[in-house]
């Protein structure tokens, strides 16, 4: 008779237990690989001549942004509908936000009509975990302050893997505001879990508290960083503040949106200075790796953070992102509402 | 767990060949028919079916793996498995006669699903089904048009297919949970 140990282990086994998605932080890499192949599913089903499938029929998906937004929010509504899920956009302004009720009220009210996940974007860092506390419905975080944007890292992830397969080893570069953007901070996270390689790039004063040249070496990663919340600690990271050689042999080299607001708060001298020693032009790319990719989450500072003929030259996967961002939406809303009594 | 053979290796290579010339029998030939195997266990055994076909009929016939993950009316249930996959339909199954391959027929639910799957990918001609194992206990109107082995079974056991190519080894089996009778 057959030892039960001799059969490989059982798909069946795999099953996500996790009732929000806040960050990637936390996400363990069987967590994050079962995210990637449902993502394929779902490629599948955006690639049909009719992109929809009844998976979450009869669900409520709920946004609700108190920033600005146009690619993350249209692309989980997509992907709602795409599930058959009913999907109701709230926007801060024009809601009952404007008469000063509060975040939990607001919230608490749109699961009381029947929201079963609530998808939301907020300018506060932590947020959505203040949510999460408040109520039944699976919480989405789709952007919080500085903190976190966990669905982003996911299709940045994905991307890359679409085109260089494992992460493993693999060298990417993050250049730009790291300190105030919840788009690197996810993305260290999701592609150090994976194995990748991660070097982060900026002036020193774009660069996290703990990662500056002049505070003690990030060697052990969260934890040891001193006068870092730990919310906002970091894993092992390379920096480096000269672009040219940060660069040199990258697999992957992923621009941030330098914003506006950087260069009043005395950050920066001037956006020129910035785009001098931080701009991907073609010269830069060149020291990269042979097809290295080209990646940005948007919207782009033409000029500013990358040059236009590198945004939309073939090494840039920029489009794709996009395209990629509502098949792990899909993803990750499917994996929230499954397994959920109704 | 406890459990026993059901069909050995001899007996599914045995019941494979058998149901690929019924295949062939029932339609006349291959002209227009497509396998359709379901994930996970029936896309080996719906290529096995092709194989056995390509050797006796020197023709080849499409093969395609469906995913019925995003179709299923459980997805509340705890114990669902949560990986799923693509689906990769040969190009166009519009009029043409699809034979949907499974490991096990056991509730019919698994199959109603498929029949919603291949719905959005266009209207077959005919939709035939084929399963190693029926295992019996139907909650919906659906029987199989080519059977490997009828196999009585409580509701209590469950029938495990192990197969070559997703487990290393062919074996049906059934198993009882311990302390039952």
């Amino acid at each position: 008779m057959r030892q039960d140990t001799i059969a490989p282990p059982r798909v069946e086994t795999e099953a996500w237990t996790r009732r929000h998605l806040l960050d990637a932080d936390d996400l363990t890499r069987d967590e994050i690989e079962l995210l990637m192949k449902t993502t394929e599913a779902m490629t599948e089903v955006l690639g049909r001549d009719v992109p929809r499938v009844p998976a979450l029929r009869g669900r409520t998906i709920i946004t609700l942004f108190y920033e600005a937004s146009t690619r993350t929010r249209a692309s989980f509504e997509l992907a709602g509908k795409a599930l058959g899920a009913d999907v109701i956009n709230v926007a801060a302004s024009g809601s009952s936000v404007e008469k000063g009720e509060s975040l939990i009220d607001t919230v608490r009210t749109l699961q009381a009509v029947g929201a079963d996940l609530l998808v939301m974007r907020h300018g506060s860092s932590g947020a959505p975990y203040l949510v999460a506390r408040h109520v039944h419905a699976a919480v989405v975080n789709a952007g919080d302050g500085w903190h976190a944007h966990p669905t982003q890292a996911l299709l940045d992830l994905y991307t890359i893997r679409s085109k260089l397969g494992d992460v493993r080893g693999r060298k990417v570069v993050i250049v730009g505001d790291i300190a105030h953007s919840r788009v690197a901070r996810s993305n260290i996270w999701a592609l150090t879990t994976m194995g990748a390689e991660v070097t982060l790039c900026a002036p020193p004063t774009l660069l996290p508290a703990g990662l500056r040249p002049n505070d003690t070496p990030n060697t052990r990663g969260s934890g040891s960083q001193p006068d870092v919340p730990e919310a906002l600690a970091m894993p092992p990271v390379h920096v480096e503040t000269n672009f040219d050689i940060a660069i040199d042999g990258a697999d992957v080299v992923m621009t941030l949106r330098l914003q506006k607001e950087r260069m009043s708060g005395g950050l920066l001298p001037s956006s020129r200075e910035y785009a001098t020693l931080y701009q991907l032009t073609e010269q830069r790319l060149a020291k990269a790796r042979t097809g290295a990719l080209v990646m940005h989450p948007g919207p782009i500072n033409e000029g500013v953070e990358i040059a236009p003929s590198v945004a939309t030259s073939l090494q840039s996967v920029i489009e794709e992102q996009v395209t990629n961002g509502v098949a792990v939406r899909m993803a990750v809303l499917y994996l929230l509402c499954r397994g959920k009594s109704g | 767990m406890t459990g026993h053979t059901v069909l050995s290796a001899d007996d599914i290579r045995r019941a494979v060949r058998r149901i690929a010339h019924e295949i062939v029998e029932r339609n006349h030939g291959i002209a227009g028919v497509v396998l359709v195997g379901m994930r996970t266990r029936g896309v080996p055994l719906a290529q096995r079916l092709a194989g056995a076909i390509a050797e006796f009929e020197h023709e080849t016939v499409p093969v395609g793996a469906l995913d019925i993950g995003l179709y299923r009316d459980d997805i509340n249930s705890q114990q669902l498995r949560s990986r799923i996959g693509p689906s990769d339909l040969p190009n166009d199954i519009e009029g043409r006669t699809v034979v949907l391959v499974d490991d096990v027929l056991y509730t019919g639910r698994s199959i109603r699903a498929a029949l919603d799957a291949l719905a959005d990918f266009g209207r077959p001609g005919q939709i035939q089904l084929a399963v190693l194992v029926d295992r019996g206990h139907r909650q919906l109107p659906i029987r199989a048009d080519y059977v490997g082995k009828n196999i009585p079974t409580s509701i209590h056991e469950k029938v495990e297919v192990l197969l070559e190519e997703t487990d290393g080894d062919d074996e049906v089996r059934i198993v009882r949970p311990e302390g039952e009778v």
